[in-house]
């Protein structure tokens, strides 16, 4: 076993160059974001002096590896800067603000994989058939939609026409009373207190945003099912299994798709990719407030650190989550760890 | 098994035929292609109405036999824009894509070959790509270069580029090893010529998949992009820009300004995404008969 | 205990219905070991798969009766046929690495059997599962219940199959070439297994395969089909001495064997005098102390550890191993495919060891050394042509003219038999005989003086086997070739070579003339190569 807890910390160790990088390209390119911050920051009625002041406080005067490494210092320290638009920090602007990102996202990926997998393996025990061709066409519709477009859809339909939808405008109504911060997400939160009402407000603001997100998900997950399947179907081991006379549910569940699930693991990365990416666009048409719409506000007023914390955050958040699955694959896989001897 | 072809190109076509006979939802995607490229050649030509002509007092008028798709806020005539809008978005992503598919080729058949450092340096490049959720990178760069069509290309190119590294990487790499490449060599062909002539055109099937996935990504990252104001700019008819515009007038039942273009977004996206396996058939010869 | 009457398997494919099996009938009484033999698309596993009812998609029964113990297996539901698989009926498979699921431990493949028929509980089946490891003389069996089949040898993954397979003590046991790709002592190994164990429970089995050797050997009647047909069936001895059927005879011929000569697997009718040799007797490639070190995770891996022999010109010799024994390695190093450790390669006085594998390509020896692939499909390019194939080294390493290139492909499809024809055709449109032929004719386009072999026949049946070894041997007399023909089959070698190389573990263990390696060899590791291989010479008289 201790081939797989080297490959582990393998694994944790190849992240920190990543990581590195991910810092050094967001340094990059905040710096190179059109606007003077300085200028911006001295305000209307500045003079060439006053901005010159405010860009020496800022450290812009400085070389660009020495702003570099005053920079990492203040990233060691957790200190992403503040936020010309909030006037805040922009750590604690993102704090509050990625529960919201992250509980769309997971719920998203929760419904997603709920309806993908299942759609998959549907299709790969009848490949070729009526069943598969629909399911192919359902998933290929589904990652074809804009996310934007979807959302304004939905609105549209379940909002405008149908009215059962609340108005997409945050995670909750202003009716209801926010639960207090324990985790951040509003389901659990109010959960947690027994506010059932308030629980049923914030789910009927989620599942909008989250649908149309789970929709353009679904196409990879289902796909990537359905070929695993397929192939772990024709392989030999289930025709052993076939011969042996086990139950169609075990060879299918037990064998098939236990194996299957492996490569389909490997694509969550993808898709989690994906989800953050349309998370920004959700965010915006259903003026979610998460660090998706923070950001888009961030590039319209060239608030460089917020722009910079933002995309620092989605990425270390991203790479957290690939290290996450790779981790959970070594675990469930007995192979990993042995197969380079 | 039937003749051998007598030709290369009869063969080709009536290998096309075969393929599209065989999958009708191929064929459906060829005849959508055809349509798109159409739009995109002679889009202007053929329009009813300047896309840019405003007419305020025609404004908001739902979809009639004047105006198809109806009009916008400022009166134009939104069949002529998403139309006309089709010659940018194409011309976006395929050249988009088209970068992205040179370079990774390259890098991914180089690594792929000969392994060693090169491969280690490229996998920890890619890496950090990969790192990022890709949109976000696309509006970091983006936002950081500025707003113009030629960002928007760069950085869906760059945000692409690891997946066809990461795939002819593979592809090569399986092929190195394998009887016909060490017969090439056998016959006299260098390591380049090997790895250019031989074994690289038998990863393009594969490839063919993710050029098509790409395109219909690449359409939907700069329509995203424009979506949140980063990248083509108003009044510059555009699929993106026009569902953000009109996104504005859904929730007061102005249905058709965002519809339509969205419709048409989705239409090119889910072509391509159609596309992708009837083109790896007719590029791998193992699949004529 | 089975019969199986006028039973008609037919699948759909894209080109239409294919008749896979055609008015099959067999039986196999109680204790009794069928043989079932052909060459590949025989039908002979498709006939198995039926009675297991466990074909492909797209496979029917159209028609016939199998009937077991009185049961219809034909027309039993589903749920029968699920409590007769495993239990009465089981069936082990060619490649046993992939015919156990790879992420679950050997030990719970073996309780889901148990279980699911009822053998064991959830208290005791852990207990059986070993017992059942211990009968399949799996050493430490309470560790490696916990192994998954990655961690075990292809020869240890077969005993677990077969471990599977008899749990429930069925009364039939169907293996389907259980050996094919295991080594040749292993093959021993495992036969010798099944063949103990079904006598020991007294079962009856059915053991289906291409190589005659190993039906003659352990079946006590055989069956032999062709192109979904039964075509004879009959006693071993009676069977190989007293063919009645013109493809049993054919089959029987171009199966190698002690004291036939290379013609005389060929049909009478096709057999003509064998083309005179030239030998000037001058060393034509002498090897010097060749040594082979890989990096490995666990440190360096000698894969030959300095190996030395000489090659006249115009001889034939051969390099004889089972798998890892060096013996594809060392044949790369010559052909200049791989750099060597140290040693010298010396080829007509020249060390080509030390010129570079970059420069090799394009140097004027290239065209010296060439060499044929082990399986054709994969050593022809599948986007070029037979033609394109043929012409890449006339292109690249003569000075023809285009026009002479073409007439010189031509003349190369004449000399290997390909009807010009075939060759506008891509790799998957050709037989495998035809692939040879191409790999071959490449191999040859140049006039190579040393042409290596990489078990050119490995992967084909014995019929076409015979047709190309009789090729190689006819082009080695017309052209002046020296050949160093890579194998594991000793039979094969005897047919083709003069002198014989044994290799081990990287190391020589023995060499010289190939009859008297053969006949009386000095190591005890060829004797019980020897003793492993299946012969038909020890029935055929």
């Amino acid at each position: 076993m201790s081939g797989r807890y080297k490959t582990i910390s393998l694994r944790i160790a190849q992240a920190i160059p990543v990581l590195f990088g991910v810092v050094v390209v967001s340094f990059i390119l905040t710096r190179a974001l059109p606007g003077d911050p300085a200028v911006y920051f001295a305000g209307a009625s500045a003079t060439e002096e006053s901005i010159a002041q405010v860009r020496e406080a800022l450290g812009l005067d400085k070389s660009l590896p020495e702003q570099f490494v005053i920079y990492l210092g203040d990233l060691l320290r957790g200190d992403l800067g503040q936020s010309i638009s909030t006037g805040q920090a922009v750590t604690d602007d993102l704090a509050r603000r990625l529960p919201a990102s992250l509980e769309l996202t997971l719920m998203a990926l929760f419904i997603s994989c709920s309806i993908a997998v299942p759609l998959g393996v549907m299709a790969a025990t009848k490949p070729g058939s009526l069943r598969d061709h629909i399911c192919r066409v359902i998933v290929t519709a589904g990652v074809s939609l804009p996310t934007f477009f979807t959302g304004i859809l939905l609105i549209y339909i379940f909002y405008y026409l149908l009215g059962i939808a609340p108005s997409p405008l945050g995670r909750l109504d202003f009716i209801y009373i926010e639960p207090d911060t324990v985790t951040g997400f509003y389901l659990i939160d109010a959960a947690l207190i027994g506010d059932w009402e308030t629980w049923f407000g914030a789910l009927k603001q989620l599942i909008l945003p989250a649908t149309t997100l789970a929709l353009f998900t679904m196409a990879p997950i289902a796909r990537m099912t359905r070929a695993a399947m397929l192939s772990a179907l024709s392989s030999d081991f289930v025709r052993t299994a076939r011969a042996a006379g086990l139950s169609s549910s075990k060879i299918l569940y037990g064998y098939a798709l236990h194996n299957a699930m492996l490569p389909v693991i490997t694509t969550l990365g993808m898709v989690f990719s994906f989800t953050l990416g349309a998370n920004v666009l959700v965010e915006k048409v259903f003026a979610w407030p998460g660090i998706g719409s923070y950001a888009i506000e961030a590039l319209v007023a060239s608030d460089y650190a917020a722009v910079q914390g933002f995309v620092l955050a989605m990425a270390i958040l991203f790479v957290l989550l690939n290290l996450t699955i790779d981790i959970a694959y070594s675990l469930i896989d007995p192979r990993i760890g042995f197969e380079e001897r | 098994m039937s003749m051998a072809p007598t030709t290369k190109s009869d063969g080709f076509f009536a290998h096309i035929f075969y393929v599209l006979r065989g999958n009708p939802i191929t064929a459906l995607a060829f005849i959508l292609l055809a349509f798109f490229i159409v739009c995109a050649l002679f889009g202007p030509l053929i329009v009813p109405y300047d896309p840019l002509a405003s007419n305020t007092s025609n404004a908001l008028k739902p979809p009639s036999s004047d105006h198809w798709f109806g009009t916008d806020n400022l009166g134009r005539d939104v069949f002529s824009r998403v139309i006309v809008a089709t010659r940018l978005d194409l011309l976006i992503s395929v050249s988009a894509v088209a970068l992205s598919f040179v370079i990774g080729s390259i890098l991914g058949s180089i690594a792929g070959y000969w392994g060693g450092w090169l491969d280690a340096i490229l996998n920890r490049l890619l890496d950090t790509i990969m790192a990022f959720p890709l949109f976000v990178l696309a509006m970091g760069i983006v936002a950081a270069l500025g707003n113009t069509i030629e960002n928007i290309v760069y950085a869906t190119a760059l945000i692409n580029i690891p997946f066809y590294a990461r795939l002819v990487r593979a592809e090569v790499n399986i092929r190195r090893d394998a009887g016909f490449a060490l017969a090439a060599k056998l016959a006299g062909n260098s390591d380049l010529r090997v790895l250019a002539v031989h074994i690289f055109p038998n990863a393009l099937p594969p490839m063919m998949v993710q050029i098509s996935l790409n395109l219909g990504w690449a359409i939907l990252n700069a329509a995203g992009l424009s979506f949140i104001g980063l990248g083509v700019r108003p009044p510059t008819p555009e699929w993106g820009i026009m569902v953000a515009e009109g996104a504005n007038f859904v929730i007061s039942g102005e249905w058709w300004l965002a519809l339509f273009p969205g419709l048409w977004l989705m239409l090119a996206v889910f072509t391509f995404n159609l596309l992708g396996d009837g083109l790896r058939d007719i590029v791998d010869p193992r699949k004529r008969t | 205990m089975l019969s199986i009457k006028d039973l008609a398997v037919d699948f759909q494919t894209r080109k239409g219905v294919v008749h896979a099996v055609r008015n099959v009938n067999l039986h196999v009484d109680k204790g009794e070991t069928l043989g079932i033999v052909g060459e590949s698309g025989s039908g002979k596993s498709v006939t198995s798969y039926a009675l297991m009812r466990i074909l492909d998609a797209g496979g029917t029964i159209t028609a016939g009766d199998i009937v077991y113990s009185g049961i219809d297996l034909r027309h039993s539901s589903a749920r029968d046929m699920r409590n007769i698989r495993g239990r009465e009926i089981s069936m082990i498979f060619q490649n046993p690495r992939a015919a156990l699921n790879p992420i679950r431990k050997v030990g719970h493949q073996l309780e889901d059997v148990l279980k699911t028929h009822s053998q064991a509980t959830r208290y005791d089946a852990r207990a059986k599962a070993i017992s059942m490891l211990e009968a399949v003389q799996i050493r430490n069996a309470e560790e490696r219940y916990h192994a998954y089949p990655f961690e075990l040898s292809g020869g240890m993954c077969q005993r677990i199959v077969i471990a599977i397979a008899l749990a429930c003590n069925p009364q039939l046991l169907i293996a389907d070439e259980p050996t094919t790709g295991l080594d040749i002592t292993t093959q021993k190994t495992v036969m010798d297994l099944i063949q103990s164990l079904s006598q020991e429970r007294q079962m009856s089995s059915i053991l289906i395969t291409h190589d005659l050797g190993l039906a003659a050997q352990y079946c006590d009647r055989i069956v032999v089909m062709k192109d979904g047909e039964l075509v004879e069936t009959g006693k071993p001895k009676s069977l190989f001495n007293n063919a009645q059927h013109a493809y049993t005879r054919k089959l029987i011929a171009a199966t190698p064997r002690k004291n036939a000569s290379i013609r005389d697997l060929l049909p009478v009718e096709e057999q003509q005098p064998l083309p005179e040799r030239s030998q000037s007797g001058e060393t034509l490639l002498r090897v010097n102390n060749l040594v082979k070190t890989y990096a490995g995770k666990n440190g360096p891996v000698h894969a030959v550890k300095g190996i030395s022999f000489d090659l006249k010109q115009g001889k034939s010799l051969a390099l004889v191993g089972e798998s890892g024994c060096g013996k594809s390695t060392t044949s790369s190093m010559i052909t200049r495919l791989l750099d060597c450790s140290s040693g010298e390669i010396i080829f007509n006085g020249q060390d080509i060891g030390k010129i570079k594998l970059r420069d090799f390509a394009q140097h004027e020896m290239r065209k010296d050394i060439q060499m044929v692939f082990q399986d054709a499909t994969d050593s022809l390019n599948p986007r070029h042509s037979a033609f394109q194939s043929i012409l890449e080294p006339i292109k690249h390493l003569t000075d023809l003219r285009s026009a002479k290139r073409q007439d010189r492909v031509y003349e190369l499809a004449d000399l290997v038999g390909l009807p010009h024809s075939l060759l506008t055709r891509f790799p998957h449109q050709l037989s495998g005989g035809q692939k040879a032929r191409v790999g071959i004719a490449r191999a040859i386009a140049v006039n190579p003086q040393l042409l290596i072999l990489d078990e050119p026949t490995a992967a084909l049946d014995v019929s076409i086997q015979a047709i190309v070894l009789n090729l190689l041997a006819d082009l080695r007399a017309k052209l002046g070739m020296t050949y160093l023909f890579v194998s594991h089959d000793l039979h094969v070698v005897r047919l083709l070579c003069d002198d014989v190389i044994v290799m081990k573990d990287g190391e020589i263990v023995e060499m010289g003339p190939v009859e008297e390696v053969m006949d009386q060899p000095k190591s005890e590791y060829t004797q019980s190569l020897l003793d492993a291989a299946p012969s038909l010479s020890k029935i055929v008289e």
